[in-house]
């Protein structure tokens, strides 16, 4: 099977440990990240889970974490909880943190990717909005609205 | 932003982008391949592209490859496409309000 990688870059008038923060303390990434909670210790071997805090039990990404240098790289592996069972589904995602100037300049690989997946897809069109989010949240203090709009539609019952 | 509008006004660089849309992580020999263009020249639009953030490299053992970064694109769509999408949709919802604020009731 083909595997693809994916690398977003994005530079944020941010120190690095607030960056690091804003990814890994879950009452942060809900703030930007479509309402959802990074959720783990950030030690070498834990699980990691992508959390809806609105509707406990859901989770939408898991994944462990492989490597954690804080406020500078973080590695967890990547996979949808329906395909946890099958290691080939499991990809990798790499943060980089690196100050630049009064700004930090965060870079996320996606690398291990199943080319032309289910994932592959989301994956390409969720990254440039989590990271535009993330990027308007730190500096302006307000997260895009169209992609927690988006995902609170997406999170309503049907009917 | 200025640097983003830039690197895209000219097609060369554009044409660059959409081959790596195709192909991502290429090396500069394979985006040279499919181009009409020199490989200095090439190497030097690769370069404007790089200084606005619109790709990004990464070194693999002796091999540089070019990966497409999407999220200054993402963000030039929302500051200059869905801040007039949203005027126009907020119209529609003002309008929607209103008649429906003078429908009789019942």
């Amino acid at each position: 099977m083909d595997k693809t990688t994916f690398v977003y870059t994005t530079y944020i008038l941010a120190t690095a440990q607030r960056t690091w923060d804003a990814l890994t303390v879950g009452e942060l990434t809900r703030q930007y990240w479509g309402g959802l909670m990074n959720v783990s210790d950030w030690k070498p071997g834990s699980p990691w889970e992508h959390r809806n805090p609105e509707q406990p039990g859901q989770v939408l990404v898991l994944g462990q974490v492989v490597e954690c240098d804080p406020p500078r790289r973080l590695v967890m592996t990547w996979a949808d909880p329906a395909e946890a069972g099958s290691p080939g589904k499991h990809s990798r995602v790499t943060f980089e943190l690196e100050p630049v100037g009064d700004m930090v300049r965060l870079r996320v690989t996606h690398d291990e990717l199943e080319a032309g997946s289910v994932m592959a897809g989301k994956i390409s069109d969720g990254w440039p909005q989590v990271l535009s989010s993330l990027k308007s949240w730190l500096e302006t203090g307000r997260a895009l609205a169209i992609f927690c709009t988006q995902k609170r539609e997406a999170r309503q019952p049907v009917g | 932003m200025d640097q983003v509008f830039r690197a895209l006004a000219d097609a060369g660089r554009r044409r660059l982008l959409d081959r790596l849309c195709e192909g991502n992580g290429q090396t500069l020999g394979e985006l040279c391949a499919h181009m009409d263009m020199t490989r200095q020249a090439v190497s030097q639009h690769l370069g404007v592209l790089e200084a606005a953030n619109l790709i990004t490299t990464l070194r693999r053992g002796r091999e540089k490859r070019h990966y497409l970064n999407p999220v200054p694109i993402y963000e030039l769509s929302e500051r200059w496409i869905r801040k007039y999408e949203r005027r126009r949709l907020s119209f529609l919802l003002d309008l929607k309000q209103q008649l429906e604020g003078e429908a009789p009731n019942g």
